[in-house]
């Protein structure tokens, strides 16, 4: 067993409904999630995001799999046995206590000493900057205000774990971006194990170590972001998480001819034969002059100005369509036109072959 | 001239109606509850203020007799019927909707939809089969009768609350480890609880008028107040009979008051 490993989920499969109308919410997924890292679960609606928690903090249980927790198989124990606690997505907070009273509440239920309960809670609500608040009911405070409540009141029995559905959603942008970055303080404050899901690739991007990209039940890769962004696996991971170009060719020594005819360089074709797909990020697309090494004909077929960026369509020789996003020149007029013949390359290892 | 949104009230007669509807509601019980004052022998004639009705009803031993089994009754069935109801309303949306569910609530509020006399004989029969064989001839036919009852009128408030109290809070309480009991106890029961004295107070009210059910139900000598009243109006009419109606009705208004503060107070 590795001692690095907060979280470990083997093989857990999780079914809905029973015969035709069975739904695979889970689909075999298995991931290790390490000590103290900042983990994202990253995927489309219905994927399978909330329940992988729900398992997690043992609100279900897998129809087949294990949970392991620092070792041990917590598959079977109720939620009230595990040393994981949940941010819910709705905060669901005690209406009937106060928000101090809410922040004790797990600790009050292990049966801790009341000194230590309103000691932990002072320190919780200074963390959450919420001090003066103490005595009020949660109905009075803002959203932003209970959020940090829900917070503070699943950090208080200082859990191995923590897990956040979709925790931002329901704040508009400002007060979103200042919680991402208080999430981030509390999370290295309190050294606690974070497992975070969001639908906002900006949101995993940024503030995640690793992140888990699913898809209709199933882990489409794992990473650190950069590796995410810069090396998907597959077409799904590529177009989720940003833009992509995707070019269809054959391996050959020496990179992969496209289907147009061109040779290009491309990542992840050692070992590889036949026909594969590469995916390009449209940043990576540079307008040159034709006959330049690399470079591959194209004409011009359209042009959109988004202010920083103007991203211009392309086709290919055999019309295979390629976007390139273009750094706007301070004038704005990138000298762009309609049918224009010009030359286009991928800069060094942008173009990567994916495993479909 | 702009186009004014329907009002209900501007419909023609609305106005005329309205106030014919609560003469109607209203007038009776305020002559009932002015004669209740009345100084004279009639139920018709002023004669004067006075007490005198008052005194002469509580000095009356029959009418004691009746109002400590209509309170011993009513609180029993009360205290029954919303145990059962606030069971019932746990099992009903406590959980996720299973087949069959709307039967239940049928079952529930079976007592609101089954005519009352069918039920009154049909205990009446039932009660009578007890009787013989067991030879028991206690209150407990009445409090087992009117529990029966009240069950729908507890079980409806319970149930509203319940269903405005968002699952997830016992959720969150087990997550914060709380066992099954202690989830109960420090959430699920507090903030039921508004919604369970209204489900007690409506059952209690319900229980305390009720005529037909007790009538047939009733051995010997086992009055509640309203079939006590009954009796006495098929003899003579007296105003003292006004003076207990309106002691009846300051207790149940007291009561409708209080469930509807606290009903309203949700949050
Ligand atoms: N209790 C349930 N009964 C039946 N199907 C369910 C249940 N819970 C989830 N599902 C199904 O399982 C699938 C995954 O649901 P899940 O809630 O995990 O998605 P999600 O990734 O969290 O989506 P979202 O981003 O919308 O919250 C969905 O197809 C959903 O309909
Ligand atoms: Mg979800």
């Amino acid at each position: 067993m590795n001692k690095d490993v907060a979280v470990e989920v083997r093989n857990a499969v999780k079914a809905f409904g029973q015969g035709d109308s069975a739904v695979r919410a889970l689909d075999d997924v298995s991931v290790n999630i390490r000590k103290g890292e900042f983990f994202t679960l990253l995927g489309p609606s219905g994927c399978g995001k909330t329940t992988l928690l729900r398992l997690i903090a043992g609100f279900e249980t897998p129809t087949s799999g294990e949970i392991l927790l620092d070792g041990k198989d917590i598959t079977r124990d109720p939620p009230n046995r595990r040393p994981v606690n949940t941010v819910f997505q709705s905060y669901a907070l005690f209406p009937h206590l106060t928000v101090a009273q809410n922040i004790g509440f797990g600790l009050e239920m292990q049966g801790r000493p009341k000194a230590e309960i309103a000691d932990v809670t002072a320190n919780m609500l200074a963390l959450v900057q919420l001090g003066p608040m103490a005595q009020r009911k949660t109905s009075q405070l803002s959203g932003g205000q209970q959020q940090r409540v829900a917070l503070a009141r699943a950090l208080a029995p200082r859990p191995k774990v923590l897990l956040l559905d979709e925790p931002l959603s329901a704040l508009d942008l400002k007060l979103r971006k200042e919680m991402q970055i208080e999430l981030k303080r509390l999370q290295l404050e309190t050294g606690i194990t974070f497992i975070f899901v969001t639908h906002d690739q900006e949101e995993a991007l940024t503030m995640s170590d690793r992140i888990g990209v699913m898809s209709a039940g199933k882990i489409q890769q794992i990473g650190a972001p950069r590796d995410i962004y810069t090396r998907p696996v597959n077409r799904f991971v590529a177009s989720f998480i940003g833009e992509s170009n995707f070019l269809s060719g054959a391996v050959e020594t020496g990179g992969v001819r496209l289907s147009c005819g061109d040779l290009v360089d491309a990542a992840g074709s050692e070992g590889r034969s036949g026909k594969v797909t590469l995916a390009v990020r449209p940043e990576q697309v540079r307008l040159t002059r034709a006959g330049e090494p690399g470079a591959l004909p194209a004409t011009i077929t359209d042009w959109v100005y988004f202010g920083t960026d103007t991203h211009c369509h392309l086709a290919l020789s055999d019309g295979t369509e390629v976007v390139a996003r273009l750094q706007s020149p301070a004038t704005g007029d990138a000298g762009l036109e309609k049918g224009k013949a010009v030359a286009l390359r991928f800069a060094p290892g942008a173009a990567q072959v994916l495993g479909d | 001239m702009a186009e004014r949104a329907f009002s209900a009230t501007r419909l023609p007669g609305f106005a005329t109606i309205a106030v014919v509807v609560f003469l109607v509601l209203y007038l009776p019980i305020f002559t009932l509850v002015i004669f209740s004052f009345n100084d004279a022998n009639s139920v018709a004639i002023w004669g004067g203020f006075s007490l005198r009705w008052y005194q002469i009803a509580w000095a009356n031993d029959d009418v004691k007799e009746a109002a400590v089994r209509s309170l011993i009754i009513a609180t029993s069935a009360a205290l029954i019927a919303t145990t059962v109801a606030t069971m019932a309303a746990l099992g009903t949306t406590r959980r996720a909707a299973f087949k069959g569910q709307t039967l239940i609530y049928v079952i529930i509020n079976q007592p609101l939809m089954v005519p009352e006399i069918v039920t009154a004989v049909a205990l009446l029969i039932f009660f009578g089969f007890i009787k013989v064989t067991t030879g028991y001839q206690g209150l407990g036919y009445l409090i087992a009768a009117h529990s029966a009852f009240c069950v729908p009128f507890a079980y409806l408030p319970i149930r509203a609350r319940l269903e405005g109290m968002d699952l997830s809070l016992e959720t969150a309480a087990a997550d914060l480890y709380a066992t099954p009991w202690q989830t109960f106890r420090k959430v699920t029961l507090p903030i039921l609880l508004p919604g369970i004295i209204a489900g007690a107070m409506l059952a209690f009210v319900i229980s305390l008028d009720d005529v037909v059910i007790t009538e047939f139900v009733k051995s010997g000598g086992q009055d509640t107040l309203p079939t006590y009243m009954l009796g006495q109006i098929r003899r003579a009419v007296t105003p003292d009979v006004n003076a207990i109606s309106t002691a009846l009705l300051v207790l149940t208004v007291l009561l409708l008051t209080a469930f509807f503060l606290l009903t309203r107070r949700r949050d």
